[in-house]
Parts: C-alpha cells; sequence; structure tokens
C-alpha cells in the first residue's frame, strides 16, 4: 500500500502515527485511572463509571456556557476551571454514593456490579431528563482545537497534545498520593490487610469512601478532557465503559503500574492495526489477543501479591 | 369494545347486533349538523379500527428513552405538531386524531410488542414511527399479518417495499446519486475516500456509492467501518491524508460523528479546502457536533431548514413556537412530518379509514404543503422528492447550494447496484 510515496512521506506518516498511537493510549489511560483505583484498591466494580465522566463533560458544558455569557474575556482559560468542577462534583457525587449504597455492599462484590450498574441507568436518565436527550455541544476556547503544523505533512492536534499533559499529570499525581504520602499508605494497607490496617489505627471506613471519592473525581476529569475529542450525551458513557474495563482487567486488576503497560499495549495495537486494516477488524482483532492472553493469564499483566 | 364500528358483521352475537342497533339509534338522534359534517362511521371504518364519530386513534412509535431517544425525539415532536395541525383544522374526515404514544426503548423486541399493541389492542388506524432499519424490521411481519400501516420517516438503505409501509423519507439512491454525481461535476472529484459505521445502512449505501463512482470512471482509494460508538479517528484521519482523495465521504452516526469531526479538525484538515460530503449529518446532530467543527462540509438530502420556500417558513415557524425557540429541524424530522400530512390526505382521497383503501389512495398521491416542496407517492410506496446539497456553516445551518432539477425517482432496489 506504499507504493509511490517518497521516503519522507513516508516517515512523516509512521511519525502521526506513532503520535496517533500515544494520544489513545494517553486517552485510555486517563479513562482507566479512576477505575484501576476504584477496582484495584477497593475491589468495587463500579459500573456507572463511564456516568462519572460524562457528568464531568457537562459540567464542562455548564462552565462553558457560563464562562460565555458572563465571562467572556476569560473564556480562553474557562477549560481549567471546567477539569477543577469536574473533578469536584464527580468526587462529591462518589463521596455520596459510597456512603448511601456502596459501603453496605462490601463484602458482597458482584452485587456491587449490579447496584452500580443500576446507578449508572438513574444517572443516564438524570442527565436525559435535565439535559435533553440530545447531545450538548460543548463550544472550546480556540487554542485548543487547532493543529500545530510542523512540516507540510505533519500536523500535531493540540487537543492530543492536552490530553497527553493532562494524563502525565494526573497519573503523577496519584503515584505521588499513593506511594509518597501518608494516605496512601493508608489505602495500599487497608486493601492488603483491612482487620491490620484498623488494629494499626486506620479509620479504614474513611479510607474507602475518599478512595471512592477521589476515582469518580479522577472520572470526571477525564470526561471534562474528552469534551475535545468525543461527544457528551445522557449515554455517552458507555461509549467508554468496554475499554475502560479492559484496560484494567488486562492489566491486572490490583496494578497501577500494570493499568499503564496495558493501556499502552492495547493502544499501540489497535492504532497500528486501524492503519492497516478496517476499524472494526482492528477492534476484533485487539479484543481476540487480550482474550487469549486473559486465557493464559487470568490475573493480567501484573500482580500484586495479597495477603489474604 | 363498542359493536357500532361493526354494525353490519353477520359474525356478531345476536346481543352485540341488539346493541350496535341501540347505538346506531342514539347516533341518530345527535344534532344534525355535526353529522351532516361526518360521513358515518359505518361507511368509513368497515374493518373494525378506533374510528369513532368523532374520533380516531392512531399511534406514535418512537424511542423516547435509550440510546436512539437522541435521533427520534424530532421525530416525534414532528408528528405531533401535524397531527394538531390537522386536529386544528378539523381533522380527517370530521374526526379529531387521538394520539397514543409508546416508547420503542431502542430495544428492537420492545418496538414489535409496542406495535402489535397499537394494532390489535388498541385498533390504531395508523401508526408514524420507528427510525432505525432494525426497529422497522422487527414490526414489519406484525404490520404485514395484522394489515397495519406503517409511515416511516428515515433515510435508509432501500432493498425493501412493503404494502403496509410508506416510505417518507428518501431511499439511498436518492441520497446517493444525486450527490456524487454533484461533486464529480463541481469539485471535478475524481477519487473517494468511503467511512462509515459499520451496520447495514453505512454498508449497503457504500456499496451503491462504490459502484456509481467506478462506473462513471472515478477511484476509490480507500473504504473503512467503525463499530458504532467508536471514539478514536486518528489512525483513519492519517490513512486519509496519505492517500489525498478528493472527497472523504462519510457515513458515520451517532456519538462517533462527534469524535470523527473533531478530530478531524484538530488533525489539521481544514473542510474549506478537503471536500467532505455526508449523508449522515442533519442538523440535529451538529448541535453535538459544534457547527465551527463541521463548517465547510456538504451534506446530500432532501430537506434542510434554511429551505427558502413558504411551505417551510410556515413549517419551521410552527415548529419553533410549537418546540422552543432554538428547536432545529434535520432531514427525519420533515420527513416524519410528512406521515400525517400524507395518511390525512388518503383518507380523504379514499373516503375511508380502511387500511386498503388508504393504501390504494396512497399511490400517486401528490402533497403540495410538504416543507420540502411537491412530494408524491411512488407505486413503490416511497416519495418521489428532491435531492439538495447543502454546505454546513458555523451556526450549525446548512446553506443550500444545489437542488435536483427534477424530482428523483426511488428505486429502492437498484439494477446494477447490488
Amino acid at each position: 500500500m506504499f507504493d509511490g510515496y517518497t521516503a519522507s512521506q513516508l516517515m512523516s506518516i509512521f511519525a502521526m502515527q506513532g503520535f496517533a498511537g500515544l494520544i489513545l493510549f494517553s486517552v485510555f489511560l486517563l479513562m482507566a485511572l479512576g477505575l484501576a483505583i476504584i477496582f484495584g484498591q477497593m475491589g468495587v466494580i463500579n459500573m456507572a463509571h463511564g456516568e462519572f465522566m460524562i457528568l464531568g463533560a457537562y459540567v464542562t458544558f455548564l462552565t462553558s456556557n457560563f464562562f460565555q455569557s458572563n465571562l467572556p474575556h476569560f473564556f480562553g482559560g474557562y477549560f481549567f476551571f471546567a477539569m477543577a468542577f469536574a473533578f469536584l462534583a464527580a468526587g462529591a457525587l462518589g463521596y455520596a454514593l459510597e456512603w448511601v449504597l456502596i459501603r453496605h455492599l462490601y463484602r458482597r462484590p458482584l452485587d456491587t456490579l449490579l447496584a452500580t450498574w443500576g446507578v449508572s441507568m438513574i444517572l443516564q436518565q438524570v442527565y436525559r431528563s435535565v439535559f435533553g436527550a440530545r447531545e450538548v455541544g460543548v463550544v472550546l476556547p480556540d487554542w485548543l482545537m487547532g493543529s500545530y503544523q510542523v512540516t507540510d505533512m505533519i500536523d500535531v492536534p493540540i487537543n492530543g497534545m492536552f490530553v497527553m499533559a493532562l494524563t502525565a499529570t494526573i497519573t503523577a499525581a496519584v503515584f505521588a498520593l499513593m506511594f509518597r504520602s501518608t494516605w496512601g499508605l493508608q489505602v495500599r494497607a487497608v486493601t492488603q490487610n483491612r482487620v491490620m490496617a484498623g488494629a494499626a489505627g486506620i479509620n479504614g471506613k474513611r479510607v474507602d469512601r475518599l478512595t471512592f471519592a477521589l476515582g469518580c473525581g479522577i472520572a470526571g476529569v477525564a470526561g471534562s478532557a474528552f469534551t475535545m475529542v468525543g461527544s457528551t450525551g445522557p449515554t455517552a458513557g458507555q461509549l467508554y465503559i468496554v475499554d475502560t474495563f479492559l484496560v484494567v482487567v488486562f492489566g491486572g486488576a490490583q496494578s497501577l503500574f500494570g493499568t499503564i503497560a496495558s493501556a499502552f499495549a492495547i493502544s499501540q495495537s489497535q492504532s497500528t492495526m486501524e492503519f492497516f486494516l478496517s476499524g472494526s477488524m482492528a477492534k476484533v482483532l485487539t479484543l481476540l489477543t487480550v482474550v487469549g492472553i486473559l486465557l493464559l493469564r487470568p490475573q493480567g499483566l501484573f500482580v500484586v501479591k495479597v495477603r489474604k | 369494545m363498542t359493536s357500532h364500528r361493526n354494525p353490519g358483521g353477520s359474525t356478531l352475537p345476536h346481543w352485540k347486533r341488539l346493541v350496535g342497533a341501540a347505538m346506531l339509534s342514539a347516533t341518530a338522534l345527535a344534532p344534525l349538523d355535526v353529522l351532516a359534517a361526518n360521513p358515518p362511521t359505518a361507511e368509513v371504518n368497515t374493518t373494525g379500527l378506533a374510528v369513532t364519530d368523532t374520533e380516531v386513534t392512531v399511534g406514535i412509535l418512537h424511542s423516547v428513552t435509550g440510546t436512539m431517544a437522541i435521533s427520534e425525539t424530532g421525530s416525534v415532536q414532528a408528528e405531533k405538531l401535524a397531527i394538531e395541525q390537522i386536529n386544528a383544522m378539523g381533522g380527517v374526515l370530521g374526526r379529531q386524531i387521538k394520539y397514543i404514544q409508546e416508547d420503542g426503548a431502542s430495544d428492537w423486541p420492545t418496538f414489535a410488542e409496542k406495535a402489535r399493541k397499537l394494532l390489535v389492542n388498541d385498533k390504531a388506524a395508523a401508526v408514524f414511527g420507528c427510525w432505525t432499519s432494525a426497529s422497522r424490521k422487527a414490526v414489519l411481519p406484525i404490520f404485514e399479518r395484522e394489515n397495519g400501516l406503517l409511515y416511516y420517516p428515515t433515510f435508509y438503505e432501500g432493498l425493501e417495499q412493503s404494502k403496509n409501509v410508506i416510505y417518507t423519507g428518501q431511499e439511498a439512491t436518492q441520497q446517493i446519486l444525486a450527490g456524487l454525481d454533484w461533486v464529480a461535476e463541481e469539485k471535478g472529484a475524481k477519487s473517494f475516500y468511503l467511512l462509515g459505521s459499520d451496520y447495514i445502512w453505512p454498508r449497503t449505501s457504500n456499496k451503491i456509492a462504490r459502484k456509481h463512482i467506478e462506473m462513471n470512471g472515478m477511484k476509490v482509494v480507500g473504504e473503512d467501518y467503525f463499530p458504532l460508538g467508536h471514539t478514536q479517528f486518528n489512525s483513519v484521519i492519517n490513512k486519509i491524508k496519505l492517500t489525498k482523495p478528493d472527497v472523504i465521504y462519510a457515513i458515520i452516526v451517532g456519538g462517533s460523528n462527534v469524535a470523527f469531526y473533531k478530530q478531524l479538525k484538530a488533525a489539521g484538515i481544514d473542510l474549506s479546502k478537503q471536500t467532505l460530503l455526508t449523508i449522515s449529518v442533519t442538523e440535529d446532530e451538529i448541535q453535538g457536533i459544534g457547527g465551527e467543527n463541521i463548517a465547510g462540509a456538504y451534506a446530500a438530502m432532501k430537506y434542510f431548514q434554511s429551505l427558502d420556500n413558504e411551505n417551510n417558513k410556515a413549517f419551521v415557524q410552527a415548529f419553533q413556537e410549537r418546540w422552543g425557540k432554538d428547536i432545529v429541524i434535520g432531514d427525519v424530522t420533515q420527513a416524519a412530518y410528512l406521515g400525517p400530512w400524507l395518511w390525512k390526505a388518503a383518507v380523504e382521497k379514499a373516503g375511508s379509514f380502511d387500511v386498503d383503501k388508504v393504501r390504494e389512495a396512497s399511490i400517486e398521491l401528490e402533497l403540495t404543503t410538504a416543507p420540502e416542496g411537491y412530494v408524491k407517492i411512488h407505486p413503490n410506496h416511497h416519495l418521489w422528492s428532491k435531492t439538495r446539497i447543502g454546505l454546513a456553516r458555523a451556526d450549525g445551518q446548512y446553506d443550500v447550494i444545489y437542488e435536483t432539477k427534477e424530482l428523483m425517482e426511488p428505486n429502492p432496489f437498484p439494477e446494477g447496484y447490488q
């Protein structure tokens, strides 16, 4: 398929294709991080993850409208406020949900699956009633939408760069929080042995609630960022949920490193195959590969040893 | 169940015939001026439909919950508006239209179940509904078995013709051929990149498009399909950049649309320089995509909200008065609006609500008041209509820059294109 192209044209295409893979990697990682924290550290299967992301997207929509009508001079910078609001809103909802529902179900992991699935349907209908069934258009500041032209052939999408930078920042922040802070120490202690952690004076319930809120808050930020590349509608969260679970499960549920590695592996293979095959075939082959590897290695790529 | 709908039916038990006779004499006592306008129910309804002396019941069957609610909301609004307008004008054969609305919930078996309910329990004289081909295929056997009448509004892939369905949207060839001919002529297009969501409508449509392109000595340089809901298009955008087609021909639907156009713009593809022709993005979809992300693209369909004629001005004004001033109207919404009007015209031409007579009267039926302009029902139950090319503006509307001189003949089973 490369007949009739000069070497420099091919180089540019490969460069852009590599870039497309990296953007996909950032998107996958960003949407999986929140779920990885909740699923990995707490063992809760949060089927409403996509709806928390869409909450972030709707918060962005509202912030955008507010800035347009009230603070048009600051419109260029509204996106940072929107992400902060999205984090707070999704985090607060997660905090409340944990208190109302999830904490009663910790001993029944399969029931959390059903309960959060119910929550996801309730949220979808709430969005539909409040914002209407149609998708809403989030107006983005101009500086986020264009592309940066490196050469004639190579255009770097600015929103792609933005997502990459955001993902790097949030991943770094999560690692710092988990492995460098006292609170992270407590989370890991509770994950490893809840009873011993309690005996050592760690308030397990509080840790659970904050962990869940943090995971949901990160989902909200992800949703806010994805208004740049995707749609915002009541059921748009469903578009992300399958890929998200795929990344987390494939990486090994309790390992953040695993999540990163799996996001990288899946995004690179998918984006490469999409270039040579049709989009549907690429998806089928990616899923088949993941299924094959999980058959051989049911625990995922990385495993953390946990005392039972 | 009131038996006066079927007073002559000899299959009725004796006591029912007696009740029927009593009811008839009761209506005979009603004021004469009411009856004068309305032909007697016994004459206009010989098959037991839900028609009384003052009322006729029809069904509206769309998804108002689930994924498809995004698309189907406009159709529901248009059908309700048409029914309200007809009622304000005095109804059909002097009878006010009462609608029963059912929710297909974006689930095809639910569509079938609700269709059966509307036809069997409610005895709806006509049903306006369905949106996806999958939902239409699910209800089709029921409409054929119960001899119901469905007005289906969506542009679709063709390859179907049922005596129980009137297709008020365009079938694939009407939409596709005019659009391709236009880009070939106006833009001198020689090469095409075909894109679509991975299901029957985009695949069939692209098959027709490919045949037409190749028969006219032009070239398809790439063809790609994506699962519904796909949100990452960077790889295919690179392929497009590599193959440099004259025209990107895109039939992507739903949430994927938003992702595709945003990423296209972000990748530096400027639609004022790169020709893109779509048959799947109406004004409705642009609201989600954002006008600034799709400005410069061309769409080939039969209706645009900005269409400049008196019928359409009145329609847009009435629609916005009824459903809010910011609301937009897409191709399918207009086609849905035609349903009740076509049905009214056919019933009045037939002088009867009976499905068989309405069907017969529908053939070659003309409607001069349609917002899209003059339309006529072809014997194959599709509409003769013009195809237009719209140029997307940043404010989310289209400028109509071309329309076919003649009405396009509907051809749901195009020879040589299969």
